[in-house]
């Protein structure tokens, strides 16, 4: 079985997002990007489904800029076996994303896609979902377990209520929650290696995918600052500025 | 008390000013393209911000043990240390051959200051292995070869260097540790001090590099024999045999590296500790300097290493604690201690000297990697006369800057700075012994002066400050008027080193410049920084008309540059001063009169 995992180029965790002087977006000129952190739980559980004997081949899809290819060597550095990278300049939304996950599907014929749960960068939490309605393989969200007995896979999921356990059949899509496991570090020796590992580019226009946009964005606005607060004397002090300040009880 | 690689400035020294692509096309470097050495960085940053740094201060706090039963490191360490390994980080340098990953010594030096930054103690275990594996590597016979270096190269088994005795110390020549020749091998007997991670729990087995006394051996450093004196001796089949006669009898209690085993070694109690010579007899003190400058620099990284540390602590504190109103701030929330014009003063002394020290130990390493692959014999020989010339730069002036530096980090935390707690004292604790082990700056400097300067007769010297002018002329052609401002600053240093130079070419008795020695090595360290400084600011002024250039960024190290030059370039005239015409009254005073 293949596994087809998704990974996104985004601004690192460690950097503080600025809006641009325009408001039009995030400023991503000449700050540190990295993989999407969930994208990188997707990467290791593939590894280690395929460690486990379960799969033969780890590739690692990105969609974005060419600079994108970084992204796709770091998950071949931690063990993927090859790279595709869909190329383009556009900021896609989800939905475009996963009609090109889809192509990349029908070409490939995974046994299993698995997929951060959502981009920290926008946090949409889509892309999952709609390749699983595009393509009609079932969907095993927001996985903190993963247990392969055959072409059935038992998931453990992080719901609101607690954790909730299903059985998918493979072909499947997962999307990788928080605690799912603890990524890898790149050994030295296979960041090396990494740069000698196929990767195939292929640009959006030869896919034939629309990728037009329904939606289109007015501004990007700084959240609020939040405001210092009081240390308060007493309980009584506490609960008459709740009252007569707050005015939330 | 987090640490974060600084892996932006790191390339853009690499890339920029010492020329990677160019070290790239050398045979055997093919690897180090900036985009691999980039995701090298990468890696190491994540690595040793998230696994090294956290165990900097419960190795501080706990220390390393002594017990009979052998030394143990802090909670946590044999983990990462095992990671560390299984990542490969520790055969970074290595040649190919034994397991190693053969990348240059510039792109090592890069990795290797995360290593300090992150965790001082621990790096020194992995660097006391390389100066293990290139003494045996450069020196020792196939057999010896096979039998050792790929178990180090994985770093399953760790490296020491064994020279050190109570009366031998920076003089070598009173070594007493004797070998006695037994059929293929000899017995060892002595005491050696001060052995770095001469016992630990790390790995399985320890090789100790060991310098002793053959029985016909002559007296002083023409007498000093190089062994390999394993921990456990080594089966045929290549596993661990049984116990050798070498002990850690005793931990030193220090000022600072607490993590790192300091220890008392006693080798044969017994029969003798079984040893393999390395090379020819009565070679060992030449086959140690060989590595001499591979180490010095080493330490040199780690001089500028421990002060970034510093500085990202400084800097993270100065922006968060509040005191009185500020003179910067630009609104009522906005008098974090930062923006008091002192404490950017402290920061941007921290900030653009540590840049220096980080250019100039880049471009030594870069020297040394030309002069190590280059296929034209001129531009060999050129090159690595400048990364000797530099070495002693890079360890002396590197050093006693970053403790300079860790000890501004602490004044810039106020009272708070002085109590361990907060975590500056420990970066200025570990940072004092920098400047003493590897060689005193007094022993750098007197290499400085007699075989990097009077021996060649100046050559070197005036080699580099050729190369210097040819800086100062493009800081003069800029219309920038910082780069205008530095080549004042810049073209008056150069002069004053020169003026020193001729001073020193022109003493017929030692004694005078060698009081001046260590003067003359920071003058040239204040100088040499200075000029790195001055053409990472030349770099970026170009960079900013490229499309999509990070103004911000260039700009800062325009800015920098010109702190340098006003700030530090006019110490290297007042050294001149010192050294010209204040040698004799160093020495003026009788004993007695002391």
């Amino acid at each position: 079985m293949k596994i087809l995992v998704g990974v996104k180029r985004v601004l690192d965790y460690n950097v503080k997002a600025r809006v641009k002087a325009d408001k039009s977006g995030i400023e991503l000129a000449n700050v540190k990007m990295a993989m999407n952190p969930f994208d990188e739980i997707a990467v290791e559980e593939a590894l280690r489904i395929k460690e486990a004997g379960n799969a033969e081949e780890v590739i690692a899809v990105s969609i974005g800029p060419a600079k994108s290819e970084e992204t796709i060597r770091t998950a071949l550095a931690m063990g993927a076996d090859r790279g595709i990278l869909i190329q383009t300049d556009e900021l896609l939304e989800p939905l475009a994303v996963a009609k090109l996950l889809k192509h990349i599907v029908e070409k490939e014929q995974p046994g299993l896609v698995v997929l951060g749960k959502q981009a920290i960068d926008d946090d949409c939490n889509q892309t999952g979902q709609m390749l699983s309605a595009l393509t009609g393989m079932p969907q095993a969200t927001f996985a903190s377990k993963v247990e392969l007995d055959g072409d059935s896979i038992k998931v453990t999921r992080e719901v609101d209520s607690g954790l909730e356990s299903i059985r998918v059949k493979s072909p499947a899509v997962i999307t990788a929650d928080l605690r799912l496991n603890e990524p890898r570090y790149a050994k030295l020796p296979n960041i090396m290696k990494a740069k000698k590992k196929p990767l195939e580019v292929i640009e959006v226009a030869d896919t034939g995918v629309d990728v037009s946009s329904g939606l289109s964005v007015v501004e990007v606005n700084e959240p609020e600052q939040r405001q210092a607060g009081v240390i308060v004397g007493s309980v009584a002090e506490l609960v008459d500025k709740l009252r007569n300040e707050a005015k939330v009880i | 008390m987090s640490y974060q690689a600084p892996v932006r400035d790191i390339s853009f020294v690499l890339n920029h000013v010492v020329g990677l692509a160019d070290i790239a096309k050398l045979d055997g470097y093919e690897d180090a393209t900036p985009e691999m050495v980039e995701a090298i960085l990468d890696a190491s940053a994540q690595f040793t911000g998230e696994v090294l740094a956290p165990l900097n201060w419960v190795g501080d706090q706990q220390g390393s043990q002594w017990s009979e039963a052998g030394v143990t490191t802090p909670d946590g360490w044999q983990e990462a240390y095992q990671q560390f390994i299984e990542n490969g980080w520790g055969s970074l340098a290595f040649s190919v051959e034994y397991g190693g990953q053969g990348l240059p010594m510039c792109v090592a030096a890069s990795v290797q200051e995360m290593w300090h930054s992150a965790n001082m103690s621990f790096g020194l275990c992995p660097l006391l292995s390389q100066g293990a594996v290139d003494a045996i590597e450069h020196h020792a016979s196939d057999e010896l070869k096979a039998m050792f270096l790929p178990k180090m190269v994985e770093g399953v088994w760790s490296g020491t260097m064994n020279l050190t005795e109570p009366q031998a110390g920076s003089d070598l020549a009173a070594v007493r540790t004797s070998a006695e020749p037994e059929g293929d091998h000899f017995r060892i007997k002595g005491q050696k001090i001060f052995i770095t991670y001469g016992d630990h729990d790390l790995t399985e087995n320890i090789i100790h590099l060991v310098l002793a006394r053959l029985p016909d051996a002559p007296e002083g450093v023409k007498g000093i024999s190089l062994f390999i004196v394993p921990k456990f001796l080594i089966n045929e089949d290549g596993s661990l045999g049984e116990r050798n006669d070498v002990r850690c009898v005793s931990l030193e209690h220090k000022m600072g590296i607490h993590a790192s085993p300091t220890c008392v070694m006693a080798y044969g109690d017994d029969a003798g500790a079984l040893g393999y010579l390395v090379g020819k007899p009565h070679h060992g003190l030449i086959y140690m300097f060989t590595m001499m400058n591979q180490a010095r620099h080493a330490v040199g990284v780690e001089g500028y290493g421990i002060a970034e540390r510093a500085y990202q602590q400084a800097l993270s504190f100065a922006k968060d604690r509040k005191q009185g109103k500020t003179l910067l701030g630009k609104s009522d929330d906005d008098h974090g201690i930062v923006n008091h014009p002192d404490v950017r003063r402290i920061l941007m002394t921290m900030r653009c000297n540590i840049e220096a020290m980080r250019g100039l130990a880049l471009e030594c390493a870069a020297a040394f990697d030309i002069a190590g692959k280059h296929p034209d014999e001129n531009v060999r020989v050129f090159n690595q006369r400048r990364g000797e010339l530099l070495t002693p730069l890079v360890k002396g002036w590197s050093t006693e800057i970053g403790l300079e530096l860790c000890s501004l980090g602490v004044q810039v935390h106020g009272g708070m700075g002085f109590i361990e707690e907060t975590g500056a004292a420990q970066h200025l604790r570990d940072a004092r012994i920098a400047p003493i082990y590897e060689g005193t700056t007094a022993i750098q400097a007197n290499d400085l002066i007699g075989r990097k300067t009077a021996r060649d007769n100046g050559q070197g010297m005036q080699e580099l400050l050729t190369d210097m002018r040819a800086t100062l002329t493009e800081l003069q052609q800029s219309n920038n008027p910082d780069m205008q401002a530095v080549a004042k600053r810049f073209e008056s240093a150069v002069g004053a080193a020169d003026q020193s130079l001729q001073w020193m070419l022109g003493q017929n008795d030692p004694t005078l410049p060698s009081a001046s020695s260590v003067e003359y090595l920071m003058m040239l360290g204040r100088l040499s920084g200075g000029w790195m400084s001055a053409r990472t600011a030349l770099v970026a002024l170009k960079m900013k008309n490229e499309d999509g250039a990070d103004h911000d960024y260039l700009d800062a190290r325009v800015a920098l540059a010109r702190y340098y030059a006003d700030r530090f370039l006019p110490l290297v005239d007042a050294s001149n001063i010192t050294i010209t015409e204040g040698s004799e009254s160093t020495v003026s005073l009788s004993v007695a009169q002391l």
